[in-house]
């Protein structure tokens, strides 16, 4: 039997798109339901869920608040210090670097990823607690250098960490920039400070804001880097799940804080994007 | 007599390429000069040099008889309208057009600034479109976008590189009118770059003719046009018909490769030996038959194409190769009747016709 092009276009369409919509809906959409539906429920006595509907666990979210601030803090806080330190670089390698060298500059900033994060954080973990660098201050007559365990030493392994995401998507919108555009207002009269305040910075904005919702996102999940360098001190949204799903198991409490967070992350999103196409002034921005 | 360009024997180098290659030239306050080339002959690289982009590798650009050796891009008395216009896109029309007035220190107001940008708009007729963005404008408008961006700024000098080479040709015959009206209204010189030679003849008043990073010849559009100075601006100026002869002693008498002579008048500075005749396809008279006393060759029609106005006609002439003629409204009465095919006479004045030395091939 003949099958009409109709039919035929819908079918490699339903093969292109059904598997990650089977995907999406088994380990997405139904978990998520889940999720929802337990932040509403009650912890059954011996742990877990039962069937409820109160707003409970949500009314509890302040016994939590500590996860909440510190993550609603440092994300952020490191997001900027990425972009901070992340901006320049780009923009060397992006306008300044000989392009013979770029990409091997690139692969300087990528090739540690390929690297395990649980490894490299340990290594910060040694080189910050006891017999780290705080063992080279003793010798040199300071005592009592404390860097584990404190909100700078996640600071410092969330702008390790997360660098290179920033890095990348910065210098391609640099990359992409047309530097007549650069001459065009040389040409004009601006300064070079002018020129970066008022031609490169806008136009690299799109950029900007993929990398710091980028780094944003993953950050207000992020779990390793305060465990292992925070030390249970600094204690982040991820840290309070594993908590509560796996120690205290009171699933109804963890699942609410999921869904406020899962609320932020979309939240600062639509908050990006509408920035980004605001300053760059079109729609073609794709933040992920 | 002031200047308002001098380049004093630039040079410029990419590395190993020589891009511009100790070129002298001055460009009097006022003018309309075209550099007029074809690609890669260092027309751009010239402009840059003015505009500061570049440095000269040797040799000094001077402004205004100011010497800019060093001088920022930024700090120079000169705008530029870039090929493919350069447009924030990021920006408006308005803010645009504005944004050379914006970086003026001291600072202008944001009414005077305002005031300026819609009179500029005005000026190149996009008074309804200040708050348009780039990308919503059509190639024609982007490029008067870019005019009044430049202009705005009131420079002692316009560059403009290639202005009119994305447009359709009807649009750029408009443009080319209206820059010309512009230019007599600011009273502000104009460098052009362009590989268009009609587009130079036609606008300029002053025609730099350049090769291979180097000025064949500077003039007037009628005197690069009518007296070229080498084979090379003869060819890139306008089309001619080159024939290979040979200059005998007494320098009037040209033999030619079918073994004919022709009587070229006195030639002064033209040594004897190999030569070459170029002669313009609108200088040949195309008739039935030869005149008495007539100069020229007799030849076979083998094309002809019809223009509107024109018609050209290919015959080959045996021995000396094929040529070109064009004929106008007022050849074509007769003319008409020569068909492909048919042998004509080719008639043209010798004495008027340009002799090169075969050293000046380019
Ligand atoms: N930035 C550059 N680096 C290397 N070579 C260049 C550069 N710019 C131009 N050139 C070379 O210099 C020559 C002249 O270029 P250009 O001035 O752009 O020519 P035009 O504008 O007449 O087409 C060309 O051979 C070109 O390849
Ligand atoms: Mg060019």
């Amino acid at each position: 039997m003949a099958v009409s092009a109709e039919n035929k276009r819908r079918l490699v369409t339903a093969a292109l798109v059904g598997p990650a919509a089977v995907w999406l809906f088994t380990f997405l959409v139904l978990p998520f339901t889940a999720v929802v539906i337990f932040a509403f429920g009650e912890r059954a006595p011996e742990g877990g869920y039962q069937p409820a509907f109160t707003l409970a666990q949500f009314a509890n979210l302040g016994a939590r608040s500590a996860a909440f601030t510190n993550t609603l803090t440092l994300a952020p806080i490191g997001a900027l210090a990425c972009l901070l330190i992340a901006y320049p670089v780009a923009y060397y390698l992006a306008i300044k670097a000989d392009q013979k060298y770029r990409m091997f500059l690139i692969s300087l900033i990528v090739i540690p990823f390929w690297t395990s994060m649980l490894v490299r954080t340990y290594a910060w973990m040694y080189l910050l607690g006891a017999r780290g660098i705080p063992h080279l201050f003793e010798l040199a007559g300071i005592d009592d250098v404390r860097l584990l365990n404190t909100p700078g030493a996640v600071l410092l392994g969330i702008v390790y960490g997360y660098l290179p995401l920033m890095i990348l998507p910065i210098y391609v919108s640099l990359e992409k920039l047309d530097r007549r555009l650069l001459d065009a207002s040389a040409d004009l009269g601006a300064t070079p400070l002018s020129t970066f305040f008022g031609v490169t910075l806008p136009l690299s904005l799109p950029g900007v804001m993929t990398g710091v919702a980028l780094v944003t996102i993953l950050l207000l999940g992020e779990y390793l880097i305060p465990q292992l360098l925070g030390g249970g001190k600094v204690f982040f949204i991820g840290n309070a799940l594993v908590d509560l799903f796996l120690q205290s198991r009171n699933w109804p409490f963890g699942s609410a804080i999921a869904v406020t967070l899962v609320v932020v992350v979309v939240a600062v999103l639509l908050v990006a994007m509408r920035i980004a196409w605001r300053v760059s002034g079109s729609r073609q921005v794709d933040l992920i | 007599m002031h200047n308002d360009i001098e380049f004093r024997s630039v040079t410029k180098n990419y590395g190993a390429v020589t891009a511009v290659s100790d070129v002298d030239l001055q460009v009097p306050k006022g003018a309309f000069l075209a550099l007029l080339g074809p690609s890669g002959c260092g027309k751009t690289t010239c402009l840059r040099m003015i505009g500061g982009f570049e440095q000269p590798t040797s040799g000094t650009v001077l402004i205004s008889g100011r010497e800019m050796n060093g001088i920022a891009p930024y700090r120079r008395p000169v705008n530029m309208v870039f090929q493919h216009y350069a447009l924030f896109p990021h920006l408006n029309v308005e803010q645009n057009v504005g944004y050379g007035l914006k970086q003026m220190r001291p600072r202008i107001e944001a009414s005077e600034i305002a005031r300026k940008v819609a009179l500029a708009l005005e000026m190149v007729r996009l008074g309804g479109f200040a708050q348009r963005r780039v990308h919503e404008l059509s190639g024609g408008q982007q490029q008067r976008v870019a005019l009044a961006r430049a202009i705005v700024n009131k420079p002692a000098v316009l560059l403009l590189d290639e202005p009119l080479a994305a447009l359709d040709r009807k649009l750029r015959t408009a443009m080319q009118i209206e820059l010309q009206t512009l230019q007599r209204e600011l009273g502000i010189t104009f460098v052009l770059v362009t590989h268009d030679q009609e587009e130079a003849l036609s606008m300029a008043d002053l025609v730099c003719v350049m090769n291979t990073g180097s000025i064949r010849q500077l003039g007037t559009p009628q005197e690069v046009y009518d007296r070229p100075t080498d084979l090379f601006v003869a060819d890139f100026v306008g089309k001619t018909n080159r024939v290979t002869a040979m200059l005998e002693a007494d320098g009037r008498t040209l033999r030619l490769a079918d073994g004919s002579a022709l009587n070229v008048g006195e030639r002064r500075g033209l040594a004897a030996g190999d030569a070459i005749l170029a002669i313009r396809p609108e200088a040949i008279r195309v008739d039935r038959h030869a005149k008495p006393g007539a100069t020229g060759f007799q030849g076979t029609v083998t094309n002809r194409i019809f223009l509107g106005s024109t018609a050209e006609y290919s015959v080959a002439v045996p021995g000396l190769g094929d040529f070109l003629i064009t004929s106008d409204r007022r050849n074509l009465h007769e003319s008409e009747l020569v068909e492909p095919g048919q042998t004509v006479f080719l008639g043209f004045d010798p004495t008027t016709a340009h002799l090169f030395p075969v050293s000046s091939t380019a």
